[in-house]
This record gives structure tokens, C-alpha cells and sequence, in this order.
């Protein structure tokens, strides 16, 4: 049956900010299913709050909404568009969750919209526990095979001990029903633990009912992406087993495609339990992704859980196979069936068949523990990884290695140079491994080098004893290695074979990399390139979807038109997210547009970049030199190649563009010279003196002697930083000679190494960052953002304004002037980022950066112009003038001088603090700092900035409450900007809440406050709560604590941290605060409307006719 | 926890091999299971699991096998998979064998099996280079060699190949087989009784008419159609097997006098081409075959997509659009393949009978077809009735 005509426009969801566990991947699976939906001919309407994206691109859909996923929100978006469907499943749990919520309020019946993908039955049946019990039970009873986890309800101790012999014995996995969070749950291994854990669960629990499940740790896990049309015709698009077994979360886990340690017999069985299981849930016209654990010993299979949405792991299946199933779940949700869609990659079949692999995929997560150094690094079943990296070899041993190296992590590759005898105890390292963590991987390789056994690190790990043998080979091939008498064509053939770099071949046998790799060059040895073609092969494959591997034949086909490879990002990772791939995407399309073959470089399997559709071709490789040099040199043998675009993917390819053109490979845009000019603090600093802008003082200090001397003359308070990071990593703000003393101690070690840098801290500064085009003769200014929270907070995890809203044309100007001082003086050739700070009247440059910034979707989306695809021209030499000719820039003017009725645009970064926990399993503090810490951002936008702050707060945190409890604690140095506010939110119809010094502040100055109890207090003599324990009890709607200046920026740790559990707002500057009373009161007035970004545009582009 | 040899998957310990295609091209590998030298035509098999049921397969019989799949041989070897009593594949062909075996039911790798069962093959070639070769240039002759085999030149061995006989012509169900009869006995109560026809007939596909309470007479691929009545069927079947249908005399003929009498039938694989040629269409060979798991094939009664299993390298000509008057009816072109369009199904419109081209046994491979015996029982049930 062909597509519903009963359809003519479609809202789609998107999935907001990226957090942990709901990543790029939504911004790939809603930008092709936009793209799908608009080719169809249906108007789309898209609401998603995050400017980084692709999906939010004007051209993707018709009405584009940048405004909050909340159901409020999106009732508005529907009342005004009026569409007749609303598509929820693309959007993660996010639109799920709001399409349900618009569902149960009436919203969607009353204006006669329908859910199209999915239906409330099939998304409450996968999503609730105890229905998809009950759909595991009939799918059970069907077809014979499948079941839940073993369980057994128990209500006294004695229900206790005879449930344990009743699931088979220890472990037993504990849950108290009715709990909150799962509170009081645990593992017990022995019957002291279960005493301990039952015992006190019985106690927790409301009902004295304890759950007793039988443990399923240790087991094989699998995944399989199934899809199904209205026809009922279902396929398994891919296998995905763990490397890890169960308990650690699949987003943690190394997982592997396809499933490599089941027979045909138990891989049929999976499936049918798939298909069994995706009909009785009701999933029928879209995707889902079921989740099974395997019992090693005898094959026993539980159905974990299902997910009736595209998720990260269809993500992840798509690009493994090149099926693309988002896309697919677009055209099966208006109607098609899988046997009318064709193949794209073959064009000739159709995607109603179930794509076979010809090489293995391997993903390896990417976390960021050494930003959150409190949090417990234990991997669980809780998702802590913040991006990932996918692989493509020939065989697992290659997808491994290259999997690895492509974290672009120290230490994330096995490391075969420290002698055996430094790796320490095999046993010791035996136990460490039977933690999983990040880099687990490495300490069983260190077991295994240290002497382990197969069966020991199988006994340790419950790793399947395949994978364990592959390890094996991989150490007994760098043996192998190092025992060759010299680098021959055979230990090359080896080393390659098994995804050997040439960096770990050098560091097996003490040489350099370069020196490695000549010797390879010159005895011929270089990688192929094959193509995911879903069908191993059996058709030919029309999409030039490569990955490279050591074997006989390349498919890389020969082409005439100048070719720019375009370097992506790789994994996410806090401070280099989405942002990046949006900036490589546009440049790709634009030089696309221009006439060029375009060719992407990444190995990061959620973005866009790396969707087949994105670029001419497509390389998923890691970007390390050696492999970015391969793809070049095979692009070069195939026809001529313009250059290597390395400005747009952030520091990863910036940090290749040196050694790119030390081997002769053409950097296009900025040259790498200009780039280390910038980073390069001395000859940055000759830069500014030439164009006579001032700097904040600064230092570099080998010894606490030389630090204290230098942070004197400074003065106080300063900022310290290793000198050999960027990203704001181990940056500390130290307000006097102590806490400077603390932080060496802290950071010992450090000294010996890397020279200390010393900033004088612009205390009270307003920070201003600056993005620009600049073409050798000619600045624009993209656009002018002023954080909200003062300088010393990264600027990653501050929100902003643009235009600024309290600078004025003066400083405007003179941020022009220096912007392009700066830009000339360097030498950029594209796009230019720049941080201001503005203290007193003096314009302080903070750090400027020749690339693409994280700002540049944000800036691009606020003023309606692509600076991405202007930055991308711009580098392969066109000029400003010709692309306002174009019109690809505005014909006059910049995002400097905005009309005044220009909408105002508030980014606000959002923090993965509901993800950690310490090991003692308290929640992490909250403060900002100097440190990157936000995972992603969202944009409000509005005529006024009240609203558009109030957008992004409710975008990133959920609404500003309207009235209330609001508690206010602040450091001294806060309490004068203060009162203004405060006593707004009392007219509003605020209770205040504060503790006994800021009370008494606010009470001079006629304004009341409750006085409550600090935490350090504890309960009152007539049990009068602590402030930790109101929030806790849900009796706090809003919460300013601004840390305080010296000594402990910990105080207010705990008010944070409940915050945070309670998911209560909680303002942490009282610029926050002024923003947020101005937000409250325009959303009080009730003077909120949505409107996209094509009417905005429209509005800008008008208004500066006019 | 079992180990092989001690050394890569490519095997540096193992022997070097050589594999020549009749038109000359060459990879070099390693020896995999046994030393020596085999021929036969190179087909390429995409499934990614089931190695040891496509080692198995009768209808394998006289080709040498490359798997596109890298990793083969990971979840070793047991009793209870393979498709009959021995590996039929002249050769096999693989890019990365697994050194260590991990499953709980495997009882020795797959390597051992190879050698135990003299089966020659070759690891560590380009099978992704030699798939999109053979698809190309279509399937073709092929040595491996291995050993003391490879010591003659190149150019020799190449002479030898294009010796060996070529499959288009080929009769071997009498080859492959049995030359004795045997009984399936029926899962629960009996309810039928089916004879089938052997021309190279996989375990599990008597096993799934046992399931469905029918007693399977499995009868040698020269049985008369005196002995297919001797034992009174309710329904006879006519199974899959390897070689040129164009030679397939006998069981062309036995079908016809099957036909005749109208009783219920069932053809899978070469049962389907014989169906074919009984009912006086053509058949052809496929430039490079379907070989996989993973097939798109539509029931265009229903209009449904089934995901199945393929091995056949010759296929009817039919066609698609028409109805066809036969000397036993209306015939009619019940699937068909959606990568290619290729015949995968025929029926009687005025007779019990119909046969596919695929494997609905699924053995290895998805069970969506599993309905076919379904629909075989009820056609036995109707006659009954």
C-alpha cells in the first residue's frame, strides 16, 4: 500500500539538548526522517530546542521551532500549525514522553492529531515493566521461547531465604517495591548480604514487600534492530553483541555488529522472540530494538527490554550496515511498506530484506570521568558515557584497534611498550579487571600480557572466550612484532591485519611513527578501502560508503571533479560535541553546492556527518594522521584532491593540521602556521601587542616560588591552568596564597612537566564571545554573544545573549575593531572565535580561536545566516563580497548590527549532573567553573530577553516555576545584586525562603524572608527541617545559592545536589537570578508564543530593508 | 574452553594455499582444514551464521563455497546442526577462522572437522575481491590447493581446473542421495503419510513434516513411482539437491505420473525446477546464484514479504504476469524474489500442488517460511476430506 493521502503535514519531535543517553544519534535519526517526510511532500513541522543540530536547519523542514519540548510548548506549536499528525518516535525518550503526556491530556484528540510510528498502547506495553512482562509471558506462550528474568515477591525474611532456593541461589538481585528511585535495591551474594539487603528493603519498603530477581550478571547480551510495516512484514535489520556481559549498560559497553558467538539455531530463536515480541507490543509501522541476555552455560534467554523508538543502537545498526532506519520508519509512518522502499545503497532491491555483513563493526564508548572527579567511575547498568566511537574492519581485530584509536584518548589503545615486568601482578590486575570500567579492556590485555590464561581472564570477566582468544591474538601478533628481525612486508601483513597502527608498531619497537611509516610506504604497504554495502557484496553498491583495511582489492572508484576532505570531529566528548559535526555538515553541503566532490573523514557513528547521504563519500575512519593520511593519498590516486578542510571539526583535526602538511598534504582555510599562532601563547600575545589590545596579566611559573611571585603582581584572585590542555581542564579560580598552594600540591607532579599559567581573573567581568568570517581583506561579524554568568566560568557552560543585550554600538564597534586586528594579525582564513571580557571599560582578550567554536550553529540560527557554509567558501578562497553576491551572506550589513527588533537569542548549556554519583552514591556538585562540564545546550528565542531566558531555562531544565518557595543563599560579595531581583519575585507572589545571613540582608532592605535551617544546623529542637530537607520534601519551587568567593565554593554542596535529585531550577549566579525574575514575569504575563525560525528570518530580513 | 593452533587467524603456522579461478585469476591464502588439492564450481554464500548446516547441504555438493561473512568457524562444531551425515562442499573458502570455538553445545572446532572429513579449503584470502568477481563474471570453475599441491606453477593448475567438469549439465542427486529408504518417523500422532523424494534432502525438512504429525518416507532419488505408492501417501515431495535441472529426467518424469494422479505435492529447491520442467517450463542458470539467509521473497497471494533462505543456482523460467494452461491446469508464479525478480514459488491452480525455490526448512536461515508445511498439511487435509 503506497503512502497515506490522508496525511498533508507532520509534526516530528525532536530530542532537546544532548545529555547523557540521548545523544547526536537523534539529530541523525530526525534529520533524515524530516528529509524523508518533506521529500514525500508533506509539510513538516519540527520542535526541537537545540540549536546544534541539523534537523533545526531551516532548509530541513517547513516550520522549524526552536523553542522548549515540553508539552505546554508543543500544544501551542500544534494549535497554531494545526498538524495532522505528530510523529513522536524519532525523538528519543524526550518525544516519546510528550507525545504521551499531549496524549493523556486530551491535546492531540482535541485538535485531531493523530500519532503516527507508534501508538500509545505499543509505547506504554514496551515502556512499562510490568506490560512488557506480561508481552514477554505471550510471546512465551506462542512460540515457546523467551522470558523475564526470573522473579520471586516475598514478604517476610523466611519468603526471603526459600525465594533465593527457589531461583537457583546466589546472587539474587534485591528491589523493595514501592521505593523511590529504586531505592534500597542491591546485590546480594551470600545470605549475610541478603539478610542485610532484604532485611532493610522489607523495612523501606511502604508494603513490606521485597522483589527477589535471580542475577543475570555475567550473561551475553545482545541487541537486534527489528522493523515492521503496516503489511506486518517485519525484518531484523542488525545483531549487536556486548563484548561486555550484562551489567554494564549497553551505551558502555564495546559492542560488536554483527553477533559473532551464536549459531545460526540460537540466532533464529533471537529473532523469533524479536518478531514474537514486536507484534504483541504493536509496533507497526516503524522500528524498535529489543535487548536479550544469553546464559553462556546452557543458552537460557531472558528478554531484557525493548525500546518501540529508533534509539542509539538503530543509530549505531544504521551506519553499521547501511540500512537506514530512520528513514525507513519515516516512510513506514505515512504509509509505505518495506517491500515499496528501495535499497539506496544497491537502488536495484528493496529494504524489505535483512542486510548481511562482510566485515565487523566494533564501538567503544568515550567517557569523561576526569571531569567529574567525584563521580564513582564504575560502569553499570546506569549510562555514564558521554559520546562514542565507531570501527569498520575486515575483521574484529582490526574494528578493535581502530576502534581504540579512534577515542583519540591517552591510553585507550592497548599498549604493548611498557615491559612486561612494570604491567604488575597478574593477579592484581586479574581483580582489577573483574571491575568494569572505562578501559577495562586495557587491564585485561595487561593481565594477559602479565601471564593470565584464557580461563583466568574468562573466570574474571565472564568476557566470551572468543573475544578473550581475539585478545590473545592481538598480543601474540605485538610479539610477533617485536620479535621480528626487522620491519618486513610479512610482520606488516600481520601487525595491519590485526588493525596495528603504525604508532603501536613504533612503540613496540622503539622507533618513531614516521619512520614506520616510510619504511611501509616504500615496501607498498597501504590500506584498501571497501564498502558498506548491506549485501556482502552480492549487487553492486552505488553509495561510496568506505572503510579502510589491510586486504587485497580497493573500491574507491576513479573521479574527475576536485575533491575536499573534510575532517570531522570525532566521539563526542565533553567540549567537543554535535556543534562540530553541524559545522562539517554545512560545509560539506556547501561545498557540494560549489561544484566540488566532497569527502567526510569520522568515526563517530551518531552524527549526521557520517550519514551515507551527507558528503560525495564518505571515509569512517579514525582521524589520526596515519589515517587520515591513507584516505588522502587513496582520494589522491583517484583524481585531484583541493585540499583538507581541518577548521570545522574542532581541536581533533586542528591538532592534524601541522603534521597533515608536513606531509605535503594541502590544508585549505587557515594555515596551520596562523593556527599555532593563535594557540601558541607568546606569539598570540605578539599579536595583540602589534594590534594594541590588551590581555589580562599573566605568568607561566615552574615552582610555587614562581607562582606565588607572579600571582602577586597580578593580583589576586587568578586563574591556574596546566599550560599543556585547553578545554578549561584542571582550571581552578584561587582567591588567595593558600588555595594557590593547595592547587600545586593538588596538581604535583604537574610542575616537573608543564609549566603553570597564571591569569589574572577578571572578577565582575562581563564575557563577551565573538564569532567571524574573515577572507585576508574583509571582516563579518557573525555574531556578538554576552554570557550571562561573569567571566570564569568556561564558556561552554554559560549562558549567553545575542545580540548582546547590554552592550551598546561603542563596544560593538570596538569589538569589531578588534576582532579583525585579530583575524588579520593571525592570518585566518574563515571562521574565528574570540573571547572578550569587559571589566570596567577595558576589553580584555581572553583566547582566540582560528576554527569553527561551539557557537557557530547557535550564532548562525540566531541571526539566520550560514556561517558555517560561508566559512567552508571562504577556505577554498572565495571572498565575503562574492558570497553576499551570492547570497549566501546578507547583502549588507552583519550580525554586529542587528535591527533593535532583531529576536533575542539565550543559549543555555545543559549539565549531566543527575547522571554521577559518588562511590558513597551522593549526588555530585553542581558548581560552574572554569571547567566544561555541560554535555550540550539549548536556544531560546523571543522578541525580548526575558522570554527568550525563560525559554531556554524551561528548554533545559523545565519551566521556571510562576510562584512558590523560592530559597535564596548568597556569597557576600552577591548580596547587593540581590535585592532588586528578590524583590521582584516577592511582587510576583514569591515566599522567600533564606538562610540567616542573606535574610537579614534582604530584611534591611524591606523585603521578608523565612529564615530556614542551614544543613550544618541539622533539624530543629521542634524538628524544624534543614533547607536540604524541604527541597527533598518537594516544598522548594526555585533555588538561588551562589558559591561563595574563598575557601569552600563546596558550601551549598548539599542544597545543590538535592536541586538536582528533586530536579528542582537552581540558579547558581545572581545574573542567573536577574534573568530568570525578567523570564518569570513575561511567562506571569502570559505573553509566550511560539514562532519558527523561518518566521524570525523572515521578520530579520525585513526589518533590515526597512 | 577449547584451542586450535597457537598462532593468528590467518594461520602463519598453517601451510601456504593457492585458489585459481578458471579465468585465471589468483588468491594466495593459507591452508584451512585439509592439505590437498579440490575443484569445483565457486559459489559465494552470504549468511552470517550457519556455516555448519551450509557445510552440510547436499545441494552444496561439487562447489567449493566462499563465505563473505570474515569470521567463520567462532562458534565451533556439535552434533545436532549439520543438514545430513557428512560435509558435502568440494572446498571452502574463508577469510578469518576461528581459533577458539565459544558456544556451549560445540564439542570440536571447525578446522578438525574440516581435516577429520578431508574437506580442502583455503583462509586469508580477499573473499570480499573474490565474491565481487564471481558476481561479475558469474559463478565458475575453481581449484585450492594447498601443500604439495601448490607446487606445480600456476599456469598448470590453472590447466586443471579448466579440466574439472562444469556444473551446468551436471546430474548428481543421484550422487548425493540415499540409496536406501528410511522412515522420519512422526512427532506425536501420526496424521499422514509423506514420500519424499531424495535429491540431496536436508535433515531438518522431513523433521518439519514430522513436527506437523506426518510420517516421512524419504526414498532414493530413483525411485519409481511404484515404490512412492507402495507406501500409500497422503502427499509426495520432491526435495532440493544439486545439479543442472535440465538433466533431471527421472525426477521430471516420476513427477509427471505424481501429477497425474493428483496427489497433494510439495517441491522445495530442485523440487521446484523439476515442478517446473513437469509442467513444461524452462529453467536456466542464475549468473551467480542466490546464496543466503537473508532473501526478500514475496507470497503474491498475499502480498506479504518473507525474509528467506537461498541456495540455488538455476532457477524456472515462468512468467510473472500470466496465468499459464499447462497439461495439469493453470499454473501460476505464487513468489517471487524481490532483489531480482527471479521465480522462488509455483502452484497448481487446479491441483494440490506447489513448490518453492527457497528453503522454508530454514535451515540455516529465518523461519518466516515456515507456513509452506502449513500449507502442504492442509492441502493433504482438503485431499483427505
Amino acid at each position: 500500500m503506497p503512502k497515506r493521502t490522508d496525511i498533508q503535514s507532520v509534526l516530528v519531535i525532536g530530542s532537546g539538548p544532548i545529555v547523557i543517553g540521548q545523544a547526536a544519534e537523534f539529530d541523525y535519526s530526525g534529520t533524515q526522517a524530516c528529509r524523508v517526510l518533506k521529500a514525500e511532500g508533506l509539510r513538516v513541522i519540527l520542535v526541537n530546542s537545540n540549536p546544534a543540530t541539523i534537523m533545526t536547519d531551516p532548509e530541513i523542514a517547513d516550520a522549524t521551532y526552536v523553542e522548549p519540548i515540553t508539552p505546554d510548548f508543543v500544544e501551542k506549536i500544534i494549535a497554531k500549525e494545526r498538524p495532522d499528525a505528530l510523529l513522536p518516535t524519532l525523538g528519543g525518550q524526550t518525544a516519546l514522553n510528550t507525545a504521551i503526556s499531549l496524549h493523556e491530556a486530551g491535546t492531540l484528540d482535541a485538535h485531531g492529531v493523530e500519532l503516527i510510528g507508534a501508538n500509545v498502547d505499543a509505547i506504554n506495553k514496551g515502556e512499562d515493566r510490568d506490560r512488557f512482562k506480561e508481552v514477554v509471558e505471550a510471546v512465551r506462550g506462542k512460540i515457546g521461547h523467551g522470558e523475564s528474568a526470573r522473579s520471586y515477591i516475598c514478604h517476610s525474611m523466611d519468603d526471603v531465604l526459600s525465594g533465593v532456593e527457589e531461583l537457583g541461589g546466589y546472587p539474587v538481585v534485591v528491589r523493595p517495591s514501592f521505593t523511590m528511585g529504586g531505592a534500597g535495591s542491591g546485590f546480594a551474594h551470600d545470605e549475610e548480604e541478603l539478610r542485610r539487603i532484604a532485611g532493610q528493603g522489607l523495612t523501606l519498603s511502604p508494603t513490606t514487600e521485597v522483589l527477589l530477581e535471580e542475577s543475570i550478571l555475567g550473561w551475553k547480551e545482545y541487541e537486534l534492530e527489528l522493523m515492521r510495516d503496516h503489511n506486518d512484514n517485519v525484518v531484523v535489520v542488525c545483531s549487536i553483541e556486548n563484548f561486555d556481559p550484562m551489567g554494564v549498560h549497553t551505551g558502555d559497553s564495546i559492542t560488536v555488529a554483527p553477533a559473532m558467538t551464536l549459531t545460526d539455531r540460537e540466532y533464529q530463536i533471537l529473532r523469533d522472540i524479536g518478531i514474537a515480541v514486536i507484534r504483541e507490543v504493536g509496533v507497526d509501522t516503524g522500528g524498535c530494538n529489543i535487548q536479550f541476555a544469553v546464559n553462556p552455560a546452557d543458552g537460557r534467554i531472558v528478554v531484557i527490554e525493548m525500546n518501540p523508538r529508533v534509539s542509539r543502537s538503530s543509530a549505531l545498526a544504521s551506519k553499521a550496515t547501511g540500512f537506514p532506519i530512520a528513514k525507513i520508519a519515516a516512510k513506514l509512518a505515512v504509509g509505505y511498506t518495506l517491500d515499496e522502499i528501495p535499497n539506496d545503497i544497491t537502488e536495484e532491491t528493496p529494504a524489505s530484506f535483512e542486510p548481511t555483513l562482510d566485515y565487523v563493526v566494533v564501538k567503544a564508548p568515550r567517557f569523561a570521568f576526569e571531569k567529574f572527579p567525584a563521580a564513582d567511575s564504575r560502569l553499570t547498568t546506569t549510562m555514564k558515557s558521554v559520546g562514542e566511537a565507531m570501527a569498520i574492519g575486515r575483521n574484529f581485530t582490526e574494528a578493535l584497534n581502530k576502534a581504540l584509536r579512534s577515542l583519540e584518548k591517552k591510553d585507550s589503545q592497548f599498549d604493548f611498550a611498557t615491559p612486561v615486568a612494570e604491567l604488575g601482578d597478574k593477579a592484581e590486575l586479574l581483580v582489577e579487571a573483574e571491575r568494569p570500567t572505562d578501559g577495562r579492556i586495557n587491564t585485561v590485555m595487561a593481565a594477559i600480557r602479565a601471564g593470565a590464561t584464557a580461563q583466568e581472564v574468562f573466570d574474571a570477566t565472564k568476557i566470551d572466550p572468543w573475544f578473550i582468544d581475539q585478545l590473545f591474538l592481538v598480543k601474540e601478533t605485538a610479539d610477533e612484532i617485536a620479535a621480528a628481525p626487522e620491519l618486513s612486508p610479512a610482520m606488516f601483513a600481520e601487525a595491519k591485519r590485526h588493525g596495528f597502527s603504525d604508532a603501536q608498531i613504533a612503540a613496540v619497537r622503539s622507533l618513531r611513527e614516521d619512520v614506520v611509516r616510510e619504511v611501509r610506504h616504500a615496501l607498498g604497504i597501504r590500506p584498501v578501502y571497501k564498502t558498506v554495502d548491506t549485501c556482502a557484496a552480492e549487487f553492486a553498491a552505488r553509495t561510496p560508503y568506505f572503510y579502510s583495511s589491510y586486504d587485497e582489492e580497493s573500491e574507491v572508484a576513479p573521479r574527475e571533479k576536485p575533491a575536499v576532505i573534510i575532517l570531522g570531529s570525532g566521539p563526542n566528548r565533553i567540549g567537543q560535541g554535535i556543534e562540530f559535526d553541524y559545522s562539517c555538515v554545512h560545509a560539506s553541503f556547501a561545498l557540494g553546492d560549489a561544484g566540488y566532490e566532497t569527502v567526510m573523514v569520522n568515526c563517530n557513528p551518531e552524527t549526521v556527518s557520517t550519514d551515507y547521504d551527507t558528503s560525495d563519500r564518505l571515509y569512517f575512519e579514525p582521524l589520526t594522521l596515519e589515517d587520515v593520511l591513507e584516505v588522502v593519498h587513496a582520494e589522491q590516486q583517484a583524481g585531484p584532491v583541493a585540499g583538507v578542510l581541518v577548521q570545522l571539526g574542532g581541536q581533533t583535526p586542528l591538532g592534524l593540521a601541522q603534521a597533515l602538511k608536513d606531509n605535503g598534504v594541502p590544508i585549505v582555510g587557515t594555515s596551520p602556521e596562523a593556527i599555532e599562532l593563535a594557540e601558541e601563547r607568546g606569539a598570540f600575545g605578539r599579536v595583540l601587542t602589534e594590534a594594541g589590545l590588551p590581555a589580562p596579566k599573566y605568568g607561566t611559573a615552574f615552582s610555587f616560588e614562581q607562582a606565588k611571585g607572579i600571582a602577586a603582581e597580578i593580583n589576586y584572585p587568578v586563574m591556574v591552568r596546566p599550560s599543556y590542555v585547553l578545554g578549561g581542564r584542571g582550571m581552578e579560580i584561587v582567591y588567595d596564597e593558600a588555595s594557590l598552594e593547595s592547587y600545586l600540591e593538588r596538581h604535583a607532579g604537574l610542575i616537573e612537566q608543564h609549566p603553570v599559567l597564571i591569569d589574572r581573573f577578571l572578577d565582575d567581568a562581563i564575557e563577551i564571545d565573538v564569532d567571524a568570517l574573515y577572507d585576508g581583506h574583509e571582516l563579518y561579524l557573525g555574531g556578538v554573544m554576552e554570557h550571562i554568568e561573569e567571566a570564569g566560568i568556561h564558556s561552554g557552560d554559560s549562558a549567553c545573549a545575542l545580540p548582546p543585550i547590554t552592550l551598546g554600538g561603542y563596544d560593538i564597534k570596538r569589538l569589531r575593531a578588534s576582532t579583525e586586528a585579530i583575524a588579520r594579525g593571525v592570518g585566518v582564513r574563515g571562521l574565528i572565535n574570540i573571547q572578550f571580557a569587559m571589566a570596567g571599560d577595558i576589553l580584555y582578550v581572553l583566547e582566540a580561536n582560528p576554527r569553527a567554536s561551539r557557537t557557530v550553529p547557535f550564532t548562525s540560527k540566531a541571526t539566520a545566516v550560514p556561517l558555517a557554509k560561508a566559512a567552508a567558501r571562504v577556505s577554498l578562497g572565495a571572498t565575503l563580497a562574492e558570497l553576499r553576491a551570492e547570497g549566501l551572506l546578507p547583502a549588507e550589513g552583519d550580525g554586529g548590527d542587528l535591527p533593535l527588533d532583531a529576536p533575542i537569542s539565550v543559549k543555555e548549556a545543559v549539565m549531566p549532573w543527575s547522571r554521577f554519583r559518588d562511590v558513597q552514591g551522593r549526588g555530585v556538585d553542581t558548581v560552574l567553573g572554569p571547567e566544561m562540564r555541560s554535555t550540550g545546550e539549548v536556544m531560546g528565542i523571543d522578541s525580548v530577553f526575558g522570554t527568550a531566558y525563560a525559554k531556554s531555562q524551561a528548554a533545559a531544565y523545565g519551566a521556571l516555576p510562576g510562584k512558590g518557595r523560592a530559597f535564596v543563599s548568597v556569597a557576600n560579595r552577591d548580596k547587593r545584586s540581590l535585592i532588586f531581583p528578590a524583590r521582584e519575585l516577592v511582587a510576583m507572589g514569591f515566599e522567600l525562603l533564606a538562610t540567616s545571613g542573606t535574610a537579614e540582608v534582604l530584611k534591611r532592605n524591606g523585603i521578608n524572608a523565612t529564615v530556614v535551617r542551614k544543613q550544618s544546623q541539622g533539624t530543629g529542637p521542634a524538628g524544624e527541617p534543614t533547607i536540604v530537607q524541604l527541597i527533598h520534601d518537594g516544598e522548594v519551587d526555585l533555588i538561588v545559592n551562589t558559591p561563595y568567593g574563598t575557601g569552600g565554593r563546596l558550601d551549598g554542596y548539599d542544597i545543590r545536589t538535592a536541586a538536582v535529585a528533586r530536579a528542582v531550577p537552581c540558579l547558581t549566579t545572581v545574573q542567573a537570578l536577574a534573568a530568570a525574575v525578567q523570564g518569570i514575569d513575561a511567562m506571569a504575563r502570559d505573553e509566550v508564543s511560539v514562532r519558527s525560525l523561518q518566521e524570525h528570518a523572515r521578520h530579520l530580513v525585513a526589518s533590515r530593508r526597512s | 574452553m577449547m584451542t586450535t593452533s597457537t598462532r593468528g587467524a590467518t594461520g602463519t603456522t598453517a601451510e601456504p594455499a593457492l585458489l585459481v579461478l578458471e579465468d585465471g585469476r589468483t588468491f594466495r591464502g593459507r591452508a584451512y582444514g585439509a592439505v590437498g588439492e579440490t575443484f569445483g564450481e565457486a559459489v559465494f554464500s552470504t549468511g552470517m551464521t550457519g556455516y555448519q548446516e551450509t557445510l552440510t547441504d547436499p545441494s552444496y555438493h561439487r562447489q567449493v563455497v566462499v563465505m563473505t561473512a570474515p569470521h567463520v568457524g567462532n562458534t565451533g562444531v556439535n552434533d545436532e546442526d549439520p543438514e545430513s551425515a557428512r560435509i558435502w562442499v568440494a572446498g571452502y573458502v574463508v577469510r578469518d577462522p576461528a581459533r577458539t570455538p565459544s558456544n556451549w553445545r560445540a564439542t570440536r572446532t571447525l578446522d578438525q572437522e574440516l581435516r577429520d572429513q578431508g574437506v580442502v579449503g583455503i583462509s586469508g584470502v580477499d573473499t570480499r575481491a573474490l565474491t565481487r568477481h564471481l558476481r561479475e563474471r558469474g559463478a565458475m570453475r575453481v581449484g585450492i590447493f594447498s601443500g604439495g599441491a601448490c607446487a606445480d606453477g600456476e599456469e598448470k593448475l590453472l590447466a586443471r581446473v579448466r579440466e574439472a567438469p562444469a556444473m551446468k549439465g551436471a546430474d548428481l542427486a543421484g550422487e548425493v542421495a540415499t540409496r536406501q529408504a528410511y522412515v522420519v518417523p512422526a512427532v506425536g500422532e501420526k496424521r499422514f503419510t509423506v514420500a519424499a523424494v531424495d535429491l540431496g534432502i536436508k535433515g531438518m525438512t522431513p523433521q518439519r513434516m514430522a513436527e506437523r504429525g506426518a510420517e516421512v518416507h524419504v526414498l532414493p532419488a530413483t525411485a519409481t513411482a511404484e515404490d512412492l505408492y507402495a507406501v500409500a501417501p497422503d502427499g509426495v515431495f520432491f526435495s532440493n539437491g544439486p545439479g543442472d535441472p535440465a538433466t533431471a529426467e527421472h525426477p521430471v518424469a516420476l513427477m509427471r505420473e505424481v501429477l497425474d494422479r493428483g496427489t497433494p505435492l510439495f517441491g522445495i529447491c530442485f523440487g521446484n525446477q523439476i515442478l517446473g520442467r513437469a509442467l513444461g517450463f524452462g529453467t536456466f542458470k542464475l549468473k551467480y546464484g542466490h546464496r543466503g539467509i537473508n532473501q526478500p521473497v514475496q507470497d503474491r497471494t498475499t502480498g506479504k514479504v518473507e525474509v528467506t533462505a537461498h541456495n540455488h543456482g538455476f532457477a524456472v523460467d515462468a512468467p510473472l504476469d500470466r496465468v499459464t494452461e499447462t497439461p495439469y491446469g493453470r499454473a501460476e508464479v505464487s513468489h517471487v524474489c524481490l532483489n531480482d525478480g527471479v521465480v522462488e514459488g509455483l502452484q497448481l491452480l487446479d491441483r494440490p500442488v506447489f513448490s518453492v525455490q527457497y528453503h522454508p526448512e530454514a535451515a540455516a536461515g529465518p523461519h518466516d517460511a515456515a507456513y509452506l508445511f502449513d500449507r502442504f498439511v492442509k492441502l493433504m487435509e482438503d485431499q483427505r476430506a
